[in-house]
């Protein structure tokens, strides 16, 4: 083979990088982009069988409809309040434990850690059955309790592992000073490491948020009415008027709906929540 | 009381609400599972507990329902971990060398991961749809496919499609995730080996692959015991049919369909254990490569 000249193969790098890097974008955005533009759709467009990239005519009558004809707003609400308590109770819940295992002594600490990360690797339909048997002994099947109870128990392990790393790396001088200034445990923990650790806590939360935001298993489990339905379960149950006809532009319109802030708010903590999850596993 | 007692207990008293809720919402039930897949249960109040030792775990490998659903979960497991390992790894070293816009392309990388995979399944479902679905579309006319067979409906595609999605999802997370490996291999390595003559390839094989080899197992095992435990995605697409039921989809059937109509509760504890007992293989393994020292 003849030698490239720097020059050539410079080209060649740059022609290779670019397609590629168009390539992963596409496939990356594109599904989202998809649902987007189908949303815009009316439905002569939506069934047409020469679907085009761009919408001819642009409507949003299936964003009125998808409130319209169905309780969508309603599903809405049910996420936010179930996802909303529950990244309130494990960031309370796990940043206790976490500093408990990153500051205080205390004997069998590794082994407190790994029994709560356990629990994440615990599949969440072995436990499925007795749970459901449990709660219904509790009378929390259709109760936003019943669903904020399982979801505390799953996403804790994550958060007090990213947690407990966090309150590692602060560093430790300035609760020593305190306590020699005669500031007690408690009052150090809220005056100062708490706030210090705002940043990481808002990362966590959001994290905490999104697995919340985004369980299916439970939630279809748990809830058994339609007024009760959180945001997958409603969108994974999507219903027309007779079995065969599936509203498509009311489903995409639903999904932008609810997918539009979450990948906004992704965006703006991408890098704390790239470190967040780098440190603590993979859970998606 | 000695300060480092009252700090034990105080410690103690911070980690209590944790491993509460833990150990009632999940330890608890868990252990129920075990309990129950030694009976024959329902859900039904009129039908009976009975105890029948280990029945169900004998019946269940009789059962080509429930042969099929652990060949179909292997499959899917190892095809959708390979592809997301492989193209993953080449994703983080494209993203790792420097362009324009890098950092708006990581950051789309996030978008898929973000999404509720109850709602992806469902945009890809609407583009896998028989004659409007855009995907059917492209390999219609890449002759990919025959026209008028839908993809979601086939044994011969519907599982591809099923791991397309998984694999869309989860690929440029992983990339992400071998990207803040790559990203601590110093830049002198390369330089060294480059003055030294070493083409590309060499340079991929002999220091970068190396150097990330932990990262991509940690990131492979996880990978592993979560498409061990697929549902949502299958469940969504096909409902499992057309020979695509995993496990977790049958088992759900099992406990949630089946057992209140008769005694199946318990036959579906069993596959929870079985599919427990696969997971807690690769758990171990996971969990002892984070080196867990706290002490």
């Amino acid at each position: 083979m003849r030698k490239m000249s720097v020059k050539t193969k410079r080209i060649i790098y740059n022609i290779v990088l670019t397609v590629s890097v168009i390539f992963v974008l596409i496939w990356c955005i594109f599904p989202f982009y998809w649902a987007i533009i189908s949303s815009l759709k009316p439905n002569k467009e939506l069934f047409d069988p020469h679907p085009t990239l761009w919408p001819k005519s642009p409507t949003f009558s299936n964003y009125v409809k998808v409130f319209q004809e169905r309780p969508f707003h309603v599903n809405i609400w049910n996420s936010i309040v179930v996802s909303g308590i529950t990244t309130l109770v494990t960031l309370i819940f796990g940043s206790f434990a976490g500093y408990a295992i990153a500051r205080l002594h205390m004997k069998g600490k590794s082994f407190v850690m790994i029994l709560i990360l356990a629990v994440s690797m615990f599949p969440q339909i072995s436990i499925l059955g007795s749970l459901f048997v449990i709660l219904r002994k509790m009378k929390l099947i259709n109760t936003y309790l019943g669903l904020i109870l399982p979801y505390v128990a799953i996403t804790l392990p994550l958060t007090t592992w990213i947690l407990q790393n966090f309150f590692r790396d602060l560093p430790r001088e300035i609760e020593e000073a305190a306590a020699i200034d005669g500031c007690s445990r408690t009052r150090t923990l809220f005056q100062i490491v708490f706030p210090m650790s705002a940043p990481g806590l808002v990362a966590t939360g959001l994290l905490t948020f999104i697995s919340a935001w985004n369980e299916f298993l439970f939630a279809f489990t748990f809830m058994q009415k339609p007024d009760y339905y959180t945001v997958p379960v409603a969108i994974a149950l999507f219903a027309g008027r007779t079995q065969y006809e599936q509203p498509w532009g009311q489903l995409m319109a639903a999904a932008v709906i609810v997918t539009v802030p979450l990948v906004v708010l992704v965006l703006i903590f991408q890098n704390r929540i790239i470190a967040g999850l780098s440190a603590g596993g993979v859970k998606g | 009381m000695k300060a480092k007692t009252r700090e034990t207990l105080i410690a103690w008293g911070m980690v209590l609400p944790a491993l509460l809720v833990i150990s009632i919402i999940a330890f608890l039930p868990l252990f129920q599972t075990f309990y129950n897949s030694f009976f024959d249960a329902s859900l039904r109040p009129d039908i009976e507990k009975r105890f029948v030792g280990f029945k169900n775990y004998a019946d269940l490998f009789q059962d080509p329902r429930f042969l099929d659903a652990l060949k179909n979960t292997i499959f899917f497991t190892i095809i959708s971990v390979l592809f997301e390992t492989i193209l993953g790894l080449l994703i983080a070293v494209l993203v790792n060398q420097p362009f324009k816009l890098r950092g708006a392309v990581r950051a789309a990388m996030l978008i898929p991961w973000a999404i509720p995979t109850a709602i992806s399944s469902q945009m890809w479902k609407w583009m896998f749809e028989p004659s409007t679905g855009i995907i059917t579309k492209l390999l219609e006319a890449l002759h990919m496919i025959k026209p008028g067979v839908p993809i979601l409906g086939s044994p011969q595609t519907a599982m591809w499609a099923i791991i397309a999605v998984d694999v869309w999802k989860t690929t440029p997370f992983m990339a992400l995730l071998i990207l803040a490996g790559l990203q601590l291999i110093p830049e002198e390595l390369y330089e060294a080996a480059r003055i030294d003559g070493a083409n590309v390839w060499q340079r991929f094989s002999k220091i970068t692959i190396p150097l990330i080899q932990s990262t991509i197992g940690v990131a492979l095992i996880f990978r592993t015991l979560d498409a061990l435990r697929v549902f949502d995605v299958v469940f969504i697409m096909t409902r499992g049919s057309v020979n695509t039921e995993t496990l977790a989809v049958y088992n759900r059937v099992l406990l949630m369909d089946r057992a209140f109509t008769g005694a199946w509760f318990g036959y579906g504890s069993a596959l929870s254990v079985i599919i427990f007992a696969l997971i807690s293989v690769f758990a171990v393994i996971y969990i002892r490569s984070l080196k867990i020292k706290l002490e």
